[in-house]
């Protein structure tokens, strides 16, 4: 054990052999990739196919606090990625993953962060295959700050996209809402609220495998992190130029979730969500969709809101308890906490 | 959620709001002549739109949305004063959400921030007190504003501050009380008001009676009103029944939270810190007589504007409203929402104009987020 | 204006300054207790309150909101004999 720091210094940045350490020790050893090469070389079968298609995407994380009930900033940051690849259809194969670490940084935090990421990433089935790290002076980062990009593969045939909604398609979520959002605004403790609730931080990749075997028409998902399911069906309503109906009545909460909301007057359709996505799947299909979610542990939850309508193009509307209707639209800014 | 979930029960909505057609129908009123009502608390507002009920209740019943939302009523000037508190060597500058975003005429607090400004979010003035217990190094400014609901809450937190001796710990003090502007309101010519539903949460501290005059000066019926919506419904359908009897009575929906004489600990807390200001300015309504609060003379060791030299008695403050905002017009029931020129133009939650299109209890943002109601579109 | 929930006080934290923790569905916060204790700081344990930012602001009167939600209640189920009624009459009309 060449590294013997408790802490990252500007000196793990440098480019010498404390950095080599740092990466080797807490990086590599347990991504381990293929070849310490500049870059990863990547061979799939899957991609062969005649019609296959690449899909790429990238993310960057940022959370504070890094660790929190349920996850942590690597967590999020495999899960992140991954989701974005499935929810478009694509099965995810390999993940880069660039660290801009705080000086001063614990190291054993660093190893817990690249442990659960390791973790995630084999339950996910993809493989962490590059990666690069920084070290930026102290209080010029937030401890650390991940951005990880993914690369899937697309099988032929397969062409989700949100414009291709149609009235009548069944919206069917995976489980709770809200759970992340309120989650870390308990774990900052700056509302001083405690509460058991971890967040939905998850990989979606084998769900939606379950859903596209099971519904192969399936015409669009979404993932609804930031701004919650709200900006999730707006974006879906504006791309697909149909309207969208969501049932209140319908909307799967966990109480203590409702308990924060309550509390500090948010609207729970705006908090984010990890774990989290809705689809949009024909009429004909909803069944064959929900059976197929409920058979894997992040569909366990899952239920129907609403379905897409020929009602205004791009607006989303949610049925009241009583049966009135409100619009939802996008969020503004940032939801805060109020006392109005 | 007990004595929440209960009040929410589509049932029992459903036959409240059959009541109501028919009080609406045997009062004769119609779309062309509807009965009007003012909801004074935005957090009825809010309810009203969160719920769509707005939608549900028949045509001949209008509700104007009172001035009861604390963020919009504050003047642009006090805005100021808090960006220039908070721009003050060494504060920490502490506020609910709500009035992060209103617009000053510099800058609002969320910008403020931005700039550089220690401002902290927080949920309870306790929380400013743990701040300043923490930091005792800085100076810790909490931004009290609200109501009378509001009001017990910061004379209970300067009153912890004196027990403790925590120098480092000030209120820039806001708090409103709500039968002035009711006042004012009825005393208003162009007021065409049939009878109001009131304040619930305020009444919890200061009982029902501070609204005698409503129904015994001038003849109106108001019914003090629970939050959730079979509360609210119910007390609509309370005020019609009023209305169609020819009766004009203060009556109390919300027993299990209101007492009749309110809460004698808040009170009495209310009463040791805070005395009345000759006038205080509202947002849209102007200066209105003993309708603000300020902190007594024995704790003036806690009061910011005493402590900073900023604020009333600091110079004369004369700002004038943003070009074109019509929040007056609208606050006063002069004017709807979707009436005012800027109103999903050069006003949107985005980029507010006034302060009705800030807060969520605001009667514009209301419109804007839940009616639907935009400027490219006709008119509700 | 003033957003308030109801809420259980749970325990006492802090007698000298009246400070007990509240729950709100699963959810806790140390609130003042205050305006709803009596001259036993514990007799406010069990008590369900409005709770308004982080304030015991109100008791809950539980005889009063059994009252209320009795109103309610006696209402929907004459709403609905009312509705089954006109249900009835409207099928009988239509079977003629």
């Amino acid at each position: 054990m060449a590294l013997r720091d408790e802490r990252v210094t500007l000196a793990h940045g440098g480019g010498g052999k404390a950095m080599r350490d740092l990466i080797e020790e807490v990086f590599t050893s347990v991504f381990q990739p293929d070849a310490m090469e500049d870059q990863a070389r990547l061979v799939s079968e899957a991609l062969c196919e005649p019609g296959a298609r690449l899909a790429m995407t990238t993310d960057g994380f940022v959370v504070d606090p890094v660790e929190f009930p349920g996850g942590d900033i690597g967590k999020i940051a495999v899960c992140g990625t991954v989701n974005d690849l499935a929810v478009g259809g694509a099965k995810p194969l390999w993940l880069s993953a660039a660290f801009i670490i705080e000086e001063g940084t614990e190291i054993a935090l660093l190893r817990r962060i690249v442990a659960s990421m390791q973790a995630e990433a084999e339950k996910a089935g993809v493989r962490i295959v590059t990666g690069d790290t920084k070290v930026v002076g102290r209080g010029s980062a937030d401890k650390v700050f991940i951005t990880t990009s993914g690369v899937g593969v697309i099988p032929p045939g397969r062409d989700m996209a949100a414009t291709k909604v149609r009235p009548g398609d069944v919206a069917i979520v995976n489980g709770v809402l809200g759970d992340h959002g309120a989650a870390i605004m308990a774990a900052r403790g700056d509302m001083a609220l405690s509460a058991e609730i971890p967040s939905d931080c998850a990989g979606l990749g084998h769900l939606m495998q379950a859903v596209l075997a099971a519904a192969p028409d399936a015409r669009a998902c979404r993932d609804a992190t930031r701004g919650g399911l709200a900006s999730a069906l707006n974006e879906i309503a504006e791309a697909a130029g149909v309207g969208i109906e969501i049932e209140e009545t319908a909307l799967p909460l966990r109480p203590e979730v409702k308990g924060v909301c309550e509390i500090l007057g948010l609207d729970p359709l705006y908090l984010a969500n990890e774990g989290t996505l809705v689809v949009f799947v024909p009429e004909d299909q909803a069944e064959a969709a929900l059976a197929a979610m409920k058979t894997v542990p992040e569909g366990a939850g899952a239920t129907v809101i609403g379905k897409a309508t020929d009602g205004p193009k791009g607006r989303v509307t949610m049925r009241t308890l009583f049966g009135g209707g409100r619009i939802v639209d996008m969020l503004v800014g940032e939801q805060l906490p109020r006392i109005c | 959620m007990k004595y929440a979930e209960e009040f929410r029960d589509p049932k029992a909505a459903k036959a409240l709001l059959a009541r109501i057609q028919d009080v609406v129908t045997e009062i004769g009123a119609t779309k062309d002549k509807p009965v009007h009502i003012m909801e004074v608390c935005g957090g009825h507002t809010h309810a009203i739109f969160r719920y769509g009920l707005d939608k549900l209740t028949p045509e001949g019943l209008e509700f104007i949305h009172g001035p009861g939302c604390p963020v919009c009523v504050l003047p642009m000037s006090r805005v100021d004063e808090c960006v220039e508190l908070a721009e003050q060597e060494g504060v920490i500058f502490c506020t609910f959400g709500d009035a992060m975003r209103v617009p000053g005429t510099r800058k609002s607090l969320m910008q403020a921030k931005a700039d550089g400004c220690d401002i902290r979010m927080v949920y309870s003035p306790l929380d400013a007190l743990e701040l300043a217990r923490r930091n005792p190094d800085r100076q810790v400014v909490f931004f009290g504003l609200g109501f009378e609901t509001t009001t017990p809450s910061t004379a209970l937190s300067i009153q912890q501050a004196a027990r403790e001796g925590l120098e480092n710990f000030s209120v820039f003090c806001n708090h409103i009380v709500v039968p002035p502007p009711i006042k004012a309101l009825l005393d208003d010519p162009h007021m065409v008001l049939d009878g109001f539903v009131g304040p619930g949460h305020v009444s919890m501290v200061i009982g029902i009676h501070p609204y005698d005059f409503i129904a015994q000066d001038y003849g109106k019926p108001i019914v003090v009103a629970g939050f959730e919506p079979l509360d609210l419904l119910q007390s609509v359908l309370m005020v019609l029944e009023q209305i169609r009897d020819g009766r004009a009575e203060v009556e109390n929906q919300y027993a299990r939270i209101v007492p009749e004489h309110g809460n004698p600990v808040s009170l009495a807390a209310i009463e040791d810190v805070y005395e009345m200001r000759p006038s205080f300015e509202w947002r849209g309504l102007g200066e209105i007589d003993s309708s603000g609060l300020r902190i007594r003379e024995k704790y003036a060791a806690y009061d910011a504007e005493a402590k900073f030299g900023i604020g009333y008695g600091a110079g004369a403050r004369v700002v004038k409203e943003p070009e074109g905002c019509a929040c007056g017009a609208v606050m006063t029931g002069r004017m709807k929402p979707v009436q005012c020129p800027q109103f999903g133009l050069g006003c949107t939650p985005e980029m507010p104009l006034g302060a009705l299109m800030v807060s969520s209890e605001g009667a514009c943002a209301a419109y804007y987020q839940y009616g639907g109601a935009r400027a490219a579109e006709p008119a509700e | 204006m003033c957003l308030g929930i109801p809420g259980q006080i749970v325990e006492i934290t802090d007698a000298a300054r009246m400070m007990a923790m509240a729950e709100v569905s699963g959810v806790r916060r140390e609130v003042n207790v205050a305006c709803i204790a009596g001259a036993d700081l514990n007799e406010a344990v069990g008590k369900w309150a409005l709770i308004h930012v982080g304030f015991a602001m109100s008791e809950i009167d539980e005889a009063e909101a059994a009252e209320t939600l009795e109103a309610l209640r006696h209402l929907g189920e004459a709403q609905e004999e009312l509705e089954a009624m006109a249900a009835g009459q409207a099928a009988l009309e239509d079977a003629r």
